[in-house]
């Protein structure tokens, strides 16, 4: 269990067995579905018509593509704090979402009490890094060799912890971003294009312009510090690192601090969507897919798997979802990701590690 | 000097390969069993029985469910929760097409819809493992707690949308419905999990268990030694799906009694199971018990214990008090034994073999 | 190594220990009431002002009178961070101290419905639970008043009416219904679907599932195709503040977008900024603290520093709410000394308390809720009333009253509850029939 590995196996795939619950699979879903339907026209509803309205409102689609480009990169950031911490500690960050939300609460928290927005921003970063330090020496240092699932579920013991510490110390209820405080733009952009308007959030805007600005800092500092070369180190082995000389306790401080600040801006975004409260931290979980295409151990798959998990999903919801009811965005990103996964299993840039006996 | 196997000869190949080989683990059996039959219902109070122990049995069954899966096979699911719904929605249609057949015999018939499913959504592990399956199933997840919104079929077409809990006898005792008592829904429970937990003991020394655990710790090599895959993973999904589904099917049928049970079966569930299998003990049934007790009995103990125990906390800092000791049990744990409750037992039981002389 | 077995051992203690029996307390010569609060999880922005207004009152009514007719009333809260598992948990903690349930979300009051009945304990779900509960017949001991959300969707045809000039010109427009993905969402959907199709006007649905709350951007676009011409929230939590910035975002006029009474949070609306002005929601009491009942609070409880609840928030939409719910709770309370002479009452007599409850105008003025509320008054066969409510406009700092009170189309919604409630009890098999006699002033 300790290995994400996978192997091409496509044999299994040729047992009949295995097809006759494939096509077993494809009628259940397709009876699902026509419950839901006029049978005269399925076909039509299914294959035809969802086309048509996209060539009609090119607007619209335009529009879809957009917002689905936005919550793209957003899932990509939370998906990007779980990649940073899984390649360099082998962990995977249940907490990541929690994360989100306490970074985001303590800024919005200390702003509250008074502190300047921009001083609650440095702040912030230090409860960040103070977290990653305690996370380091309380949970991780105990547990080093740990087989990954012991350390999954340690960091479920720090999410809870942390909701509860978040939740004492703040409060439970919603709270608004400090977006004004901090610099960022608000209102559209109206584009008459296409025959319609097509708006783009302002915030939205903002928001891929610091993710790529990020992403790029983060790819430079992997690149060119001393520090980034040992992190691509220690996620290649860590005994190998270790008996370089490279301090592992060290790594794992400055990877969960990233990921707290990649955490924090996340928060920042989001929360300039809707509010910053505790349902935020249900959010994160549509970051998995984008994991499971992306790959775990990749930070260019983290930024492509979120585009199309986010374009996918919303163009599917938009053209598709009214055909059984609407709201299947909450599965529509799994099925894309598991459909890309039957091709590939490491996912799309993920490692492909040959096993051996 | 109580407890140990001196003197206990196995003079067949049965009792060498019994699954309680010692004198003193059958007693000891015969003992819990002895309270868990006589003094939890004759001595707890209805909310002791209501609220602790029904729910720590469901979860029990549900988490030995997810042991046979994850812990004994080494696949990874966060699908439990939406399988349980599965058996739960499975059994109250059941329910309603067949009111006159035993409601013990639909739970557990009920379970068998959930295994179909569950193999449904296992095929992905033919290809894939560990995060990357893990998060395959929430697939399954997602997608069934959906359905169970979106097909108003599932729930009879009631208004409501919630599942309502009809009265069900047994031997002219109410056994589900309101009427039901703490007992009553207790005892259905204690039969169901003990007979259920002899099964999966009896699983999980046999050739599909072996099979399983060979998987488990490398599957290319069990395969080259004959193993077939697909058996033995999909046969652990049916099975890990059976037991999940008879759990979701007790969870509304005998402790709940209805209600929105798209809700009740969300992906916290899953991760709440995934969990107590974790702190329990992976691939031990007996953990599965003890993570059962410790990730459902502790919070709702402290939250009504601490008041009366004296402890001054209440409403909201006592739910974040305990969500912070929860948590930091979790990692103490974890620390302390990373192999689960199941492990503290065992090196206890190998210190008391010693004691009082352990040289 | 010795500690290290130490702590082992350490450790399984703790276990063992902390797994150790339950015990409940006791009440004496006063009366218990506990109440199902939620200020913890992601739906505690919501749960904190109901909590603090209905805890409020109940300590205002026990310092400035005495209690009810010279009982104190013990109010304990158990938390439930809108969770049914830990609302089933104090419900069953519960059950035997406390005059009445007041489960405080639906999947919870769901639950507790069938229990109820046995247990013969009332439960108070006000304008949340099971519509079909309204009908008293079936359901002795659930009281829904002051409206069901069936009666709510009602009101919102009504108004969407108004605002057209009349209920002919519903004719041919577009009605979208934004809810959450869950029972308590869907339940409006019936009574709209009859509306839709006597009125001619269409009906939209905007499903919002749970984990989505606060990433509606692609149901928002279907809005934007689909142009309807009102929107109907039935939504809570997380999911109404996210509404609203959406509608803004997508230039919807926010004036359209009507929510539920439980999307009429002050931070619902704060979300949206100086743009969510306009923005409106259903309502059955008033904002505000020109109430002599808010003042008195003030003066006898947060002023003297017996609350948590800042100076601020008092007065607030939803606390406001909560208020009124423990208004209810102590009227009935009171009307159930006066029907059975006793001091000290129980839940017996609480449920014959509540179904004789009879809040007129008069009685509102005297406790200072003039103005605050309508009248309310429960029968032996509607345990709902179907009464007035109205709709209230976010102005940019405070929710107002916006046009007259609006009576719920009661012929439309009433046979539907009596069908329900019905289906409900056949299906659920072997319902005990209702034995609890009716009060001859009911």
């Amino acid at each position: 269990m300790s290995d994400i590995a996978t192997r091409p196996a496509p044999n299994v795939f040729a047992n009949p067995m295995v097809k006759a619950g494939l096509i077993a699979a494809a009628i259940v879903a397709a009876i699902a579905i026509g419950v839901r339907l006029d049978p005269s026209n399925t076909l039509y509803a299914i294959f035809v018509d969802p086309f048509q309205q996209m060539v009609q409102a090119p607007d619209l689609l335009v529009q879809t593509i957009w917002e689905g480009l936005v919550s793209g990169v957003l899932y990509a950031l939370i998906a990007l704090g779980f990649v940073l911490i899984f390649k360099a500690s082998g962990v995977f960050n249940f907490a990541q979402g929690i994360m989100v939300v306490f970074a985001a609460l303590t800024l919005v928290g200390l702003y509250e009490k008074g502190v300047p927005a921009f001083l609650a921003v440095i702040l912030t970063l230090g409860v960040m890094f103070a977290l990653a330090v305690t996370i380091e020496r309380v949970v991780l240092r105990p547990l080093v060799n740990q087989p990954d699932i012991i350390l999954f579920m340690a960091t479920f013991g720090i999410t809870y912890f942390l909701i509860g510490f978040g939740e004492s110390l703040f409060g439970g209820n919603p709270k608004q971003m400090i977006t004004e405080q901090l610099y960022l733009p608000k209102g559209a952009i109206d584009l008459q294009i296409l025959g319609g308007l097509v708006s783009l959030q302002k915030i939205d805007i903002a928001a891929a312009i610091i993710a790529s600005l990020m992403i790029g800092l983060l790819a430079l500092f992997f690149q060119y510090t001393r520090i980034g070369r040992a992190l691509r180190a220690v996620a290649d082995s860590h005994k190998a690192a270790l008996s370089v000389g490279i301090s592992l306790n060290q790594i794992w401080v400055i990877v969960w601090f990233t990921a707290g600040i990649v955490a924090l801006i996340t928060g920042i975004m989001w929360g300039a969507r809707s509010d910053v409260s505790f349902a935020l931290e249900i959010v994160a979980l549509k970051a998995l897919p984008v994991l499971i295409l992306g790959g775990f151990t990749s930070i260019p798959g983290a930024i492509v798997g979120g585009l199309i998990i986010g374009v996918g999903e919303k163009l599917g919801e938009f053209y598709w979802g009214p055909l059984i009811g609407g709201g299947i965005e909450s599965w529509l990103a799994y099925f894309i990701a598991l459909g890309f996964l039957l091709f590939r299993p490491q996912g799309l840039f993920g490692d492909k590690i040959i096993e051996r006996i | 000097m109580l407890y140990r196997e001196a003197g206990q000869y196995k003079s067949t190949y049965a009792a060498d390969m019994a699954v309680f080989p010692l004198r003193e683990d059958r007693i000891g059996i015969a003992v819990i069993l002895g309270i868990a039959l006589v003094a939890v219902p004759f001595l707890g109070s209805d909310f002791f029985i209501a609220s602790v122990m029904i729910p720590f049995l469901i979860f029990s069954l549900a988490a030995i469910g997810l042991n046979i899966l994850t812990g004994y096979t080494g696949l990874i699911s966060l699908g439990t929760a939406a399988f349980m719904g599965v058996g739960a929605y499975a059994c109250y249609k059941l329910t309603t097409f067949f009111p006159n057949v035993n409601i013990i015999v639909l739970i557990l018939v009920s379970g068998l819809f959930s295994a179909g499913i569950g193999v449904l959504f296992g095929l992905p592990s033919l290809r894939i493992k560990g995060f990357y399956l893990a998060v395959a199933t929430l697939a399954a997840q997602f997608f069934l707690q959906w359905a169970f919104v979106r097909v108003p079929w599932l729930f009879n077409y009631n208004a409501s949308g919630a599942i309502e809990v009809p009265q069900r006898t047994l031997f002219d005792i109410p056994v589900t419905g309101a009427s039901a008592t703490p007992e009553t829904r207790y005892f259905v429970c204690l039969g169901l999990v003990v007979v259920l937990t002899w099964f999966a003991s009896n699983l999980v020394h046999g050739k599909l268990g072996r099979s399983w655990m060979a998987v488990r710790d490398m599957d290319i090599a069990a395969e080259l030694m004959g193993i077939k895959l697909l058996n033995a993973k999909l046969g652990a999904f049916a099975v890990s799906s059976y037991f999940a589904g008879v759990a979701g099917a007790m969870m509304i049928f005998l402790w709940y009694g209805g209600g929105e049970a798209a809700d009740v079966f969300s992906i916290r569930l899953s991760f709440n199971i995934l969990f107590m299998v974790i702190i329990g003990g992976l691939g031990s049934l007996i953990g599965s018990f003890f993570g059962a007790a410790f990730l459902s009995v502790l919070p709702t103990a402290l939250k009504f214990g601490l008041p009366a125990l004296g402890v001054p906390l209440t409403g909201a800092t006592a739910e974040h008090v305990t969500f912070m000791l929860v948590g930091a049990l979790i990692i103490f744990f974890l620390i302390v034994e990373p192999h689960g409750l199941a492990r503290l037992w065992q090196i206890g039981k190998q210190k008391l073999r010693t004691w009082p002389f352990p040289y | 190594m010795k500690t290290s077995i130490l702590m082992k051992g350490a450790a399984l203690g703790a276990l063992l220990a902390s797994t150790a029996a339950i015990m409940p307390a006791s009440a004496q010569d006063t009366i218990y009431f506990s109440n199902n609060a939620y200020r913890t999880g992601p739906f505690s922005g919501s749960g904190i002002p109901i909590g603090d207004g209905m805890r409020d009152y109940i300590s205002m009514i026990n310092e400035r009178d005495g209690g009810v007719n010279g009982v104190k009333i013990i109010y304990e809260e158990c938390e439930t961070g809108y969770d049914t598992k830990k609302s089933i948990e104090c419900y069953e903690q519960v059950k035997s101290k406390t005059i009445v349930y007041s489960p405080w979300s639906t999947g919870a009051t769901l639950a507790a419905i069938p229990r109820a009945h046995v247990d013969k304990l009332p439960i108070l779900s006000m304008a949340y639970g099971l519509s079909a509960s309204a009908d008293g017949t079936n359901f002795p001991w659930v009281f829904i008043p002051p409206l069901t959300y069936w009666d709510g969707a009602s009101v919102m045809v009504k108004h969407m009416a108004a605002e057209l000039g009349g209920m002919d010109k519903l004719k041919g427009k577009k009605l979208g219904l934004i809810h959450l993905d869950a029972p308590f969402g869907k339940e409006p959907i019936p009574v709209l679907e009859n509306l839709a199709k006597k009125y001619g006007f269409e009906l939209k649905l905007y499903p919002v599932a749970a984990a989505d709350m606060q990433n509606q951007g692609s149901l928002w676009l279907s809005i934007r195709r689909d142009r309807p011409d009102f929107l109907y929230n039935q939504g809570w939590g997380a999911m109404n503040p996210t509404a609203v910035k959406e509608a803004i975002k997508n230039n919807f006029p926010i004036n359209k977008l009507v929510g539920v009474w439980w999307a009429g949070g002050d931070d619902d609306a704060r979300a949206g900024g100086a743009e969510a002005k306009g923005y409106r929601s259903l309502n059955f009491n008033a904002a505000g603290q020109n109430f002599p009942v808010i003042q008195d609070i003030l003066k006898h409880v947060v002023e003297k520093g017996k609350s948590t609840t800042p100076k601020e928030k008092v007065g607030e939409n939803l606390y406001n709410r909560g208020v009124y719910n423990s208004m209810l709770v102590v009227e009935a309370i009171r009307t159930a000394q006066k029907l059975t002479g006793k001091k000290v009452i129980t839940p017996e007599d609480m449920r014959r308390g509540l179904e004789s409850l009879n809040v007129d105008e008069a009685r509102l003025k005297e406790i200072g809720m003039a103005g605050f509320a309508s009248p309310v008054k429960i029968t032996c066969a509607d345990h709902s009333g179907h009464h007035k409510a109205y709709v209230a406009e976010w102005d940019g700092t405070k929710w107002t009253q916006k046009g007259d009170w609006i009576e719920p189309m009661k012929d439309e919604v009433r046979p539907l509850i009596e069908a329900n409630a019905k289906d409900y009890v056949e299906k659920a098999g072997n319902w005990p029939k209702r034995t609890e006699p009716c009060e001859k002033s009911s």
